[in-house]
């Protein structure tokens, strides 16, 4: 059971990574990023293209890849997605709907629909002992551990910066926010390029973790969108709860039955839709 | 006289199809309170939003110190020394007291006033400056509505319908800060949609009626007939 229980939460980590950007992203814009799985799988490829030019290094390619996923997020906000916002949420459900097929095919048109995996250098296979008779991945442990990192930094930018304050009141009043000289289509994109990072992070993660492949994507949505709805839209450790909610959901599922775990997850996201449509603990930041 | 701070000429307003405001001519001159009063949708808000950038007019139609900001972005009008309190207080409401109170200062513009001076102005929003904002009562919401507006050290303060909703005695409060400011040289519009209080805190007062002006004249020398027959038309 206790195996059960660590496995779950580790899990949940690399869900967390999955749905910190979207929850960033609703939670300052109210904008839903239906391409938030397909930008992962995205940047899973891009980390691996970008690994053979530094030595076929995963670490090197990573740390590459956060400032072009921080340029390509603050770009496709500034020019692309804030064109779509404004009362009507239906513009850029659909605008990224229709990026998530541009990148699916995009994709299979450079990468083909092999599935791909960027080297470790065999971290992946490594474990560490957490006592006696007990030992867990250093992969998942890493995975974990970052995404922790992510929401007390993401939690601590939103509460403690002057950034944060203004994501906050572009959030809550677009109109009043500018009176005050703030531009919000900057505030915006400024605020996907770093749900930008988190997505490269888990990309590159997700990408040596196990295989990533062009059609990923909409798994990945779906798990990210259920942590989301769990934890309650727009709260940063409420997203982090979801996540492990859905993981170790999942991995219970897995134990009563290796084919029973991914819908044991859909079943705890409906039972939480119905008794607790608002989620488990929305909007805890600020 | 000096030449104007706020000049409007011909000032055109419009939400989609609907005019509403239609050609008007409007001066606002340093360190004068001008108060603007009328009847509900007869513009007076729209104005203060035209001045602000958030309701789009023609480029020339306003002049702040003799340059046209007519179709500037908000962010941009605020930075050349405009400040609004909004109607209805519109505080962020993720924010607290303090936080909300240096969201004014974003606009980057240096002057007299900060957190220390307005604590001194308001005393009770450094007691609850770690509160929500929009926990605290409708006359403490107003006061960080205004004190939000004067961390971006204006040249202009445009309140919008500062009494709305609050008791006589919290109203008093509050506009018995106005020598406060006016004494620093800052210029004020005040929407006001009661009579009394605007004659009695302005040196001016401009009367709307249906997107236009109806009357404008010396607080102290407009009587009540004048007003009545220019607030409702009759």
């Amino acid at each position: 059971m206790l195996d059960t229980l660590i496995q779950g939460l580790l899990l949940g980590g690399l869900y967390a990574l999955f749905a910190l950007g979207l929850s960033l992203m609703f939670g300052v814009m109210r904008l839903t990023n239906t391409a938030q799985g397909d930008f992962i799988v995205l940047a899973a490829f891009a980390a691996i293209a970008l690994a053979p030019l530094v030595g076929s290094q995963s670490v090197p390619a990573v740390v590459l890849l956060l400032p072009v996923a921080f340029g390509f997020g603050y770009a496709l906000q500034r020019w692309v997605l804030n064109g779509t916002l404004g009362r009507d949420p239906l513009p850029s459900l659909v605008v990224t709907f229709g990026l998530s097929i541009v990148i699916q095919n995009g994709l299979l048109e450079l990468f083909s629909a092999d599935p791909r995996s960027l080297d470790s250098a065999g971290f992946n296979t490594r474990s560490v002992a957490l006592g006696e008779g007990v030992a867990v991945g250093a992969l998942p442990l890493a995975i974990f551990g970052t995404a922790l990192l992510c929401t007390v930094a993401l939690q601590a930018l939103f509460d403690r910066t002057a950034i944060g304050r203004a994501f906050r009141a572009v959030s809550d009043d677009r109109e009043i926010a500018e009176l005050m000289g703030l531009d919000a289509n900057r505030i915006y994109a400024l605020a996907t390029a770093i749900a930008f990072i988190v997505i490269a992070l888990a990309g590159s993660l997700q990408a040596m973790r196990t295989t990533v492949a062009p059609s990923d994507g909409p798994l990945l949505l779906l798990f990210a969108f259920e942590a989301v709805i769990i934890g309650g839209m727009g709260s940063f450790w409420g997203t982090f709860a979801g996540a492990m909610v859905l993981g170790l959901a999942q991995q219970i599922g897995f134990r009563l039955d290796p084919g029973w775990g991914i819908w044991f997850g859909h079943l705890v996201f409906l039972a939480v839709l119905v008794v607790r449509p608002q989620g488990l603990f929305p909007r805890t930041r600020g | 006289m000096t030449a104007a701070l706020i000049e409007t000429h011909k000032l055109t307003a419009h939400y989609g199809d609907a005019q509403a405001l239609f050609g008007i001519d409007f001066k606002l001159h340093a360190g004068e309170v001008v108060a603007i009063i009328g009847a509900n949708g007869a513009g007076k808000s729209t104005f203060l939003k035209t001045l602000t950038g958030l309701v789009k007019c023609a480029r020339d139609a306003v002049r702040l110190r003799g340059r046209p900001v007519g179709s500037l972005a908000p962010g941009a009008i605020v930075r050349q020394g405009l400040a609004m309190v909004p109607e209805g207080r519109r505080l962020f409401p993720s924010l607290s007291v303090e936080e909300n109170l240096l969201m004014g200062a974003f606009a980057g513009r240096r002057g007299p006033w900060d957190l220390r001076r307005l604590f001194v102005l308001f005393p009770i929003l450094e007691q609850k400056r770690r509160s929500p904002a929009t926990e605290l009562s409708g006359g403490q919401q107003q006061m960080v509505a205004i004190g939000r507006a004067l961390m971006g050290n204006p040249d202009v303060l445009l309140c919008d319908e500062l009494s709305l909703g609050l008791a006589p005695i919290v109203i008093k409060e509050i506009y018995d800060a106005v020598p406060a400011l006016t004494r620093e040289g800052m210029s004020l519009v005040i929407v006001e949609q009661d009579v009394g209080v605007a004659q009695r805190v302005s040196q001016r007062v401009v009367c709307f009626q249906e997107g236009r002006v109806s009357l404008e004249g010396a607080s102290d020398a407009l009587t009540r007939e004048q007003i009545s027959r220019a607030y409702f038309g009759v």
